[in-house]
């Protein structure tokens, strides 16, 4: 599904992925850490798009198709979703609007139809009740105003409702308390399915207590310097990232 | 002073004696006048260039709606129609409400003609507002409303001004006198529409007496090549509540003046507005808000989103006197550029001479901001789309604050059809890049 080569990326002149490699298959669920700095959030962008993020090397192809031939939405009618870790202020355009709007344009890149507006409420509140979220929130500014736990909250509902094929999950742990986590990790599990993907980028170790991965890799320096299973993630809670920085050197 | 407007004047028209002599006034003043040129500090960045050319009577015409182009919004109460500032009594609907006297000047009753007499003009005082004093030298009709002490209207009252296509280019004259008395209630709107470049010249003055509150509109929506030059001229007595809500689509040359006068204590008037301009629109609002007593507040906001190779003039003046102590006064104006031709001069002035009083004043511009077109695109909505989903954002909450529902539902579309119509995109593909706005 996701096919990362050699990739090599740099923001302001400062290199920052230094020949990442990774693979993901339909169905499995994939763990990144890394120590602050490492790269972890700037493989998100990159996948996303974002202007100011430079491919210097290597490929990436999603879905069989070269994820840099395309623009952002094209991407994402693809079926790439990135939960932010840092998800945006839109004051003035409500969560209704941005929800259906979103909703609309990816259906309509896959030839589906539609939802009326009142299937698409129905929906909506569905999504909010599920990843519990107060339906009031749908009537305000996308993100406006939301607390840290709330905007992650609105990340997993979007994703919930575009029903993504790869969801990259950029620090969607960080912030949150146990209550929180535990209703982002509910969302993620209810959603993994044989034709879905889970990138799960991640600082701490406690988000795979509640959402196992199938594979873990540490990222340092730009690279991913070690893959393994869960236990990988046990052990990097225990000895920290030092040790692995020792080993690569 | 002689110049192309002037010979319009038509001093022979027979109207009342209080109106003659009001006209007389106006002629004297507008004659000793000066036309204002960039180095008058108030115009520095409004040329009146294109007022230089020759106008005629505005001419009338007795088109139906549907030719005029007519669409307004569908308000409940009494709705007062002038094309080419002629009474169209045929496109007007009198809807009775005990609450309200709603009278051209030229039907006024003598009880009527006393009161637009002893008020007319007392809120423009001086000759600094020498296209006011056009307006009186011009006056042949105009429109009186009195809204009676101690009641509150039922309905909202619309005020249409719509220039119609001609074959010259034309003047027209527009003049409001609204007398809300002590204690009264009232909605009213004025709409300024049409499809050509006449220049209209628009006066309209909004008496509030103690205790009343008005809610009040001034919309124009007039074709990008329109020429209007028109002021909002308001006093407030004590204990009285303004809510004044402008919007200005872009014209060749439109410039508005709203002067507010809190002459009495415990006054509160709420001002906002919004501006859009693109192409070579100008826009210029000029705001004044005279605090001469204590205890009283304003909240004015301001955002205008300015395209291609527009300008856009935005002057906001909060003057406080001495005696103004326990002045609660905020002013915000917030500009969105959305080329790199477009173009902005907006300041914010305060000048405050009392020492205990609260006030805050800012002025912004900026671009679209990339952190919200990126995270848009990246939930799968168009590039074209997004953009107007952020500008009409932009906007949203001021319309949303607006009191009249039915006003409201006018504008939403009204706006997000502007905003579809901004792409370059061909008519159908901006339906479907405004679908999801109200969502």
């Amino acid at each position: 599904m996701l096919s990362i080569k050699d990739l090599h990326a740099e923001v302001d002149g400062k290199t920052i992925l230094k020949g990442l490699s990774l693979e993901i298959n339909a169905g499995e669920v994939h763990a990144i850490m890394g120590p602050n700095g490492s790269g972890k959030s700037t493989l998100g962008h990159v996948l996303s798009g974002r202007p100011g993020y430079e491919i210097t090397g290597g490929s990436v192809e999603f879905m069989g198709k070269d994820i840099f031939e395309m623009e952002t939405e094209e991407r994402a009618h693809l079926g790439l979703f990135l939960a932010f870790q840092y998800p945006v202020e839109i004051p003035g355009v409500s969560n209704m609007e941005f929800l259906k709007a979103a909703v609309d344009a990816v259906r309509e890149s896959r030839d589906e139809e539609a939802f009326d507006t009142v299937s698409f409420m129905r929906k909506a509140r569905e999504a909010c009740t599920a990843v519990d979220l107060d339906q009031a929130f749908l009537k305000r500014g996308v993100n406006e105003g939301f607390s840290g736990g709330e905007k992650k909250r609105n990340e997993l509902m979007q994703m919930m409702l575009l029903e993504p094929k790869l969801c990259i999950l950029d620090e969607t742990d960080s912030g949150l308390d146990i209550d929180a986590l535990q209703v982002v990790a509910k969302g993620v599990n209810t959603m993994r399915a044989e034709d879905r993907a889970f990138l799960l980028v991640t600082h701490y170790q406690r988000l795979l207590d509640y959402i196992e991965p199938d594979y873990v890799h540490v990222l340092a320096d730009g690279r991913i310097v070690k893959s393994g299973d869960k236990s990988l993630a046990l052990e990097l809670e225990e000895k920290g990232y030092g040790w692995l920085e020792v080993e690569v050197a | 002073m002689t110049d192309l407007l002037t010979p319009q004047l038509n001093i022979e028209t027979a109207v009342p004696d209080w109106l003659q002599a009001r006209r007389l006034a106006g002629r004297a003043a507008w004659d000793n006048g000066s036309m204002p040129t960039r180095k008058t500090e108030d115009w520095k960045y409004t040329s009146l260039y294109p007022l230089q050319q020759d106008f005629t009577a505005a001419p009338v015409n007795d088109a139906s709606a549907a030719e005029l182009g007519l669409d307004l919004p569908e308000l409940s109460g009494s709705r007062l129609v002038f094309v080419n500032g002629h009474w169209r009594e045929d496109l007007s609907t009198l809807v009775a409400d005990a609450a309200i006297e709603v009278v051209r000047f030229s039907e006024a009753n003598a009880e009527q003609s006393a009161l637009i007499g002893e008020h007319l003009g007392t809120s423009v005082p001086g000759t600094k507002h020498l296209f006011a004093m056009l307006n009186d030298a011009a006056l042949s009709d105009g429109v009186f409303l009195r809204v009676r002490a101690n009641s509150k209207a039922q309905h909202p009252v619309q005020l249409v001004w719509h220039n119609s296509r001609a074959e010259s280019i034309f003047i027209s004259n527009q003049r409001l006198l609204v007398l809300a008395e002590t204690h009264s209630e009232a909605s009213l709107v004025e709409h300024f529409s049409g499809r050509n470049n006449a220049f209209t010249n628009g006066v309209s003055e909004l008496v509030l007496g103690p205790g009343a509150k008005l809610n009040h509109s001034r919309l124009h929506l007039e074709s990008p090549e329109a020429l209007h030059i028109g002021g909002l001229h308001v006093r407030l007595d004590r204990d009285a509540t303004l809510e004044s809500f402008h919007l200005a689509l872009g014209g060749k040359l439109k410039r508005i003046d709203i002067v507010i006068n809190h002459e009495g204590t415990g006054a509160h008037c709420q001002l906002d507005g919004i501006y859009l301009l693109r192409g070579n629109e100008h826009v210029d609002y000029h705001t004044c808000i005279e605090h001469a007593v204590p205890h009283c507040t304003t909240d004015e906001t301001f955002r205008g989103i300015i395209g291609d190779k527009a300008r856009a003039v935005f002057n906001g003046r909060i003057h406080i006197h001495p005696d103004a102590q326990k002045t609660h006064a905020q002013l915000s104006n917030k500009n969105l550029l959305t080329s790199a031709t477009a173009e902005v001069n907006t300041k914010p002035e305060l000048e405050i001479y009392a020492d205990d009083v609260q006030c805050a004043h800012g002025a912004t511009v900026a671009q679209l901001d990339d952190a919200m077109l990126h995270y848009l695109r990246t939930r799968g909505i168009p590039e074209d789309e997004a953009l107007v989903l952020l500008s009409y954002g932009f906007i949203n909450a001021l319309v949303e604050t607006q009191a009249l529902d039915a006003l409201r539902d006018y504008l939403k579309p009204l706006l997000a059809d502007y905003f579809g119509a901004t792409s370059e995109s061909a008519s159908e593909q901006g339906s479907n890049l405004t679908r999801h706005i109200g969502a």
